[in-house]
């Protein structure tokens, strides 16, 4: 149901009531911003990939780190391997490059930058300005308020548009910058790190990413620092036919600490739209970092029609001894999701944790997990997996435990549930489990459960409508998960499940 | 207040009558109560009139405050005032004790068009009559009925009578399962409860239930039907005689 679209309305409803049912019942983020935008020709290949290093104004080393991986991808062929089905993705029908015309010179501060996205980043609830604070997505009133700022960069198609407080986290020695500027402000820092988490080579998709990336993310936190406020980047894609391919990198140095959120919309398209990103974090010694992801891109319609192709690697790399990585997704959104959240846990008694909601309604398909490598003595991993399925939709869990030789006296814990909701949906749940050593041990428990009849009528007796009641009853499935998650994100999640499964029951 | 004319009920999925014909009116501040042997059709009656599935209504209607009920959802029986404490309370695991109280407080007022509880009235009301019913803080928070021993699930159904404030209450065994000082917790919160605007159904077994809860009107149902009405002696009768009495006098 679009704004545009008429909604049978009985008599004595005020127009309060008609906007609020229009909000609850529909992708809240569906709508588009109008605006001029530049794109690049359609397709990728060399010319392009020039063309995308040329209008970030890169050095030299970078386009040919780029070329290199155009070259690398053209041998590669698409993973099939993943339980997920859609169309054949033509890639030379797809535009690598899409930035708003206000963007061509890139504005020098946050007062500069083009009302029009201002606005569009304002009514997504990430308030663009310094003295707000971004309250979840949404500004809710339980929150309190200006006790806690975070700091948002904000990526509108192939460009960042603005990061805020970046003085501020200047002070502290903090880097957070697009990672278009941190290519020309801090070439040491991405020369060394960029590449050596996910490397060109990594996959078909990371390698596509290394050759067209455009934008994204770049956290640096020198050692011994505690990142004064959470970061947050929020992904939107608007223009169509528009892949996204961001590139996100932090790096946290010997004992310093960050919290990094991550929050993605799209506007309802017809037509699928691809979204491949890569993120990599780098954790030294001491460190850690925790990173959230609340992902809402737009899922499709009810009968499967439009909606984004999420083909997404992350992955954390402990490398000093007592890091500490933990991941926490919130997966609602897009067609198809294709994303494994990783950690190689190099650093003796390093520790990596994965939390996950994945939630798959009408004709969705997720595939979705971790991989924990386990290779330094002492370390630790722990896994819990929720996912929900509903309508047609399937939903895998994939993961991956190894403990190799020398990662003596190491230890994981996997905790795997599925839930059903309906007759027509599936959930899998496959787990790869290698121990190369006999000191290590390796946990792994899996459930599989039906949203009951019982617990819903239970709720309903006491006064919840049908939905209302799903959504309690799977926001307990999850609790471990969004307990995980940082407070403004909790609320967010929390909302983001009941309106997920609109429509699943009755 | 729950006038119940005539009631046929048979099960959804099998040819089979379980209500043959209930007719009874629960009216404002009465306690009713129930009685029969097992299989007699008690339970179903609960949830047929709370709006389960399961149930086929062939005849007959269920009239609460002058609203026919019978085509109503279950959380539109639930706002119109009717409340069901059940006899094998549903656990939730992951939701917390007091997050559903809220959820349940604020979708029954949202029906009605009234307003939100406040957070700080709902703390206030909940610790005020959590203490009553010897529910601690603890109890509050864990989830719904997850790890509750038999008494403390009957004791948080009491709690969300209290908290929801309903206009007819049936009560299905709550006795069910409960040691003697149980039960006269639950009892204490029921008889807190009793007001000249509330009615109540008490469906038991036994006469000891009504010891604590002191019923103004006792049924005694037996195949689908009521068969025989009286006042408290008859619950005594009950239980120094049996049913079969009472079964072969009415047929």
């Amino acid at each position: 149901m679009g704004a545009g679209e008429t909604l049978q309305v009985k008599e004595g409803v005020d127009q309060e009531t008609i906007d609020a049912v229009r909000e609850v019942s529909t992708y809240k983020y569906g709508w588009d911003t109008d605006i001029e935008m530049e794109y690049a020709p359609k397709g990728v290949n060399e010319d392009i990939v020039k063309l995308i290093s040329e209008k970030n104004s890169e050095p030299e080393w970078m386009t040919s780190w780029r070329l290199g991986a155009l070259e690398r991808w053209k041998k590669m062929t698409e993973p099939k391997w993943a339980m997920v089905e859609y169309p054949e993705i033509d890639f030379q029908d797809q535009y690598y490059y899409a930035r708003p015309k206000s963007m061509v010179e890139k504005p020098k501060s946050l007062e500069e930058v083009d009302p029009k996205l201002l606005a569009t980043y304002e009514k997504l609830g990430i308030p663009l300005k310094e003295q707000m604070i971004l309250a979840g997505v949404e500004d809710n009133a339980d929150t309190p308020s200006n006790d806690r700022k975070v700091a948002v960069d904000a990526v509108f198609d192939s460009v960042s548009v603005g990061t805020t407080f970046q003085s501020e986290l200047k002070k502290a020695g903090v880097i957070f910058c697009s990672i278009s500027e941190a290519i020309k402000e801090y070439p040491d820092l991405v020369q060394k790190y960029l590449g050596s988490v996910v490397p060109v080579s990594d996959n078909f998709y990371a390698t596509l990413n290394s050759a067209v990336f455009s934008d994204g993310s770049f956290v640096y936190i020198p050692p011994g620092v505690r990142c004064p406020m959470e970061l947050s980047t929020y992904f939107r894609i608007n223009a169509e036919n528009t892949g996204q391919f961001e590139r996100t990198l932090i790096i946290a140095d010997k004992g310093s600490y960050v919290s990094y959120l991550e929050g993605c919309t799209a506007p309802k398209r017809d037509t699928a739209q691809l979204h491949a990103a890569v993120v990599e974090i780098v954790v030294e010694e001491d460190a850690e970092v925790k990173y959230s992801t609340v992902q809402n891109w737009f899922p499709g319609d009810e009968h499967g029609n439009g909606g984004i192709y999420n083909f997404v690697t992350k992955r954390a790399d402990c490398r000093g001894d007592r890091s500490k990585v933990m991941w926490t997704q919130v997966e609602t959104g897009s067609a198809v999701t294709w994303k494994y959240p990783s950690c190689i846990l190099r650093g003796n008694e390093s520790q990596g944790e994965f939390y996950s909601i994945a939630i798959a309604n009408n004709h969705q398909q997720a595939d979705t997990g971790t991989k924990m490598l386990h290779l330094g003595k002492n370390t630790k991993s722990r896994i819990v997996s929720k996912g929900i399925s509903a309508g047609v939709a399937q939903n895998t869990y994939r993961g991956q435990v190894n403990m190799h030789p020398r990662a003596k006296n190491s230890r994981n814990y996997t905790q795997c549930d599925s839930l059903l909701i309906g007759d027509k949906c599936g959930a899998h749940t496959v787990p790869y489990i290698e121990v190369k050593n006999n000191s290590s041990r390796v946990e792994h428990e899996a459930t599989t459960s039906k949203v009951d009849d019982d617990q819903l009528f239970y709720c309903r007796q006491r006064g919840m409508d049908e939905e209302e009641a799903v959504a309690l009853v799977v926001n307990g499935f999850c609790k471990d998960v969004l307990q995980a998650l940082p407070m403004e994100f909790a609320m967010e999640a929390q909302q983001l499940v009941a309106i997920s499964l609109e429509g699943s029951v009755g | 207040m729950l006038k119940i004319n005539n009631l046929h009920v048979s099960l959804d999925d099998e040819d089979k009558q379980i209500l043959k014909g209930v007719d009874l009116n629960v009216d404002a501040g009465k306690v009713h109560a129930i009685m029969g042997p097992n299989g007699s059709g008690k339970s179903t009656l609960s949830y047929v009139l709370s709006g389960k599935d399961g149930y086929n209504v062939t005849n007959g209607t269920v009239e609460l405050n002058g609203y026919d009920i019978l085509e109503l959802e279950p959380e539109e029986r639930a706002s119109l005032g009717l409340f069901l404490a059940f006899q094998y309370p549903i656990e939730i695991p992951g939701v917390g004790n007091m997050t559903f109280l809220r959820t349940a407080i604020n979708a029954q007022r949202k029906s009605r068009g009234e307003d939100e509880i406040s957070a700080t009235d709902f703390l206030r009301l909940v610790r005020e009559k959590a203490a009553t019913l010897k529910i601690d803080t603890d109890m509050l928070k864990r989830p719904v009925n997850v790890g509750f021993s038999g008494g403390e699930k009957k004791r948080n159904e009491i709690l969300q009578m209290a908290m929801l404030e309903p206009k007819v209450c049936i009560l299905d065994e709550t006795d069910s399962g409960l040691d003697v000082d149980a039960m006269k917790l639950v009892a204490n919160g029921v008889n807190a409860l009793r007001d000249e605007g509330r009615g109540f159904l008490v469906i038991t077994h036994y006469q000891r239930l009504l010891d604590h809860i002191k019923p103004d009107i006792v049924h005694i149902m037996a195949d689908g039907k009521i068969v025989k009405t009286g006042g408290p002696e008859l619950a005594i009768e009950v239980e120094n005689n049996g049913y079969s009495d009472l079964l072969d006098e009415a047929s």
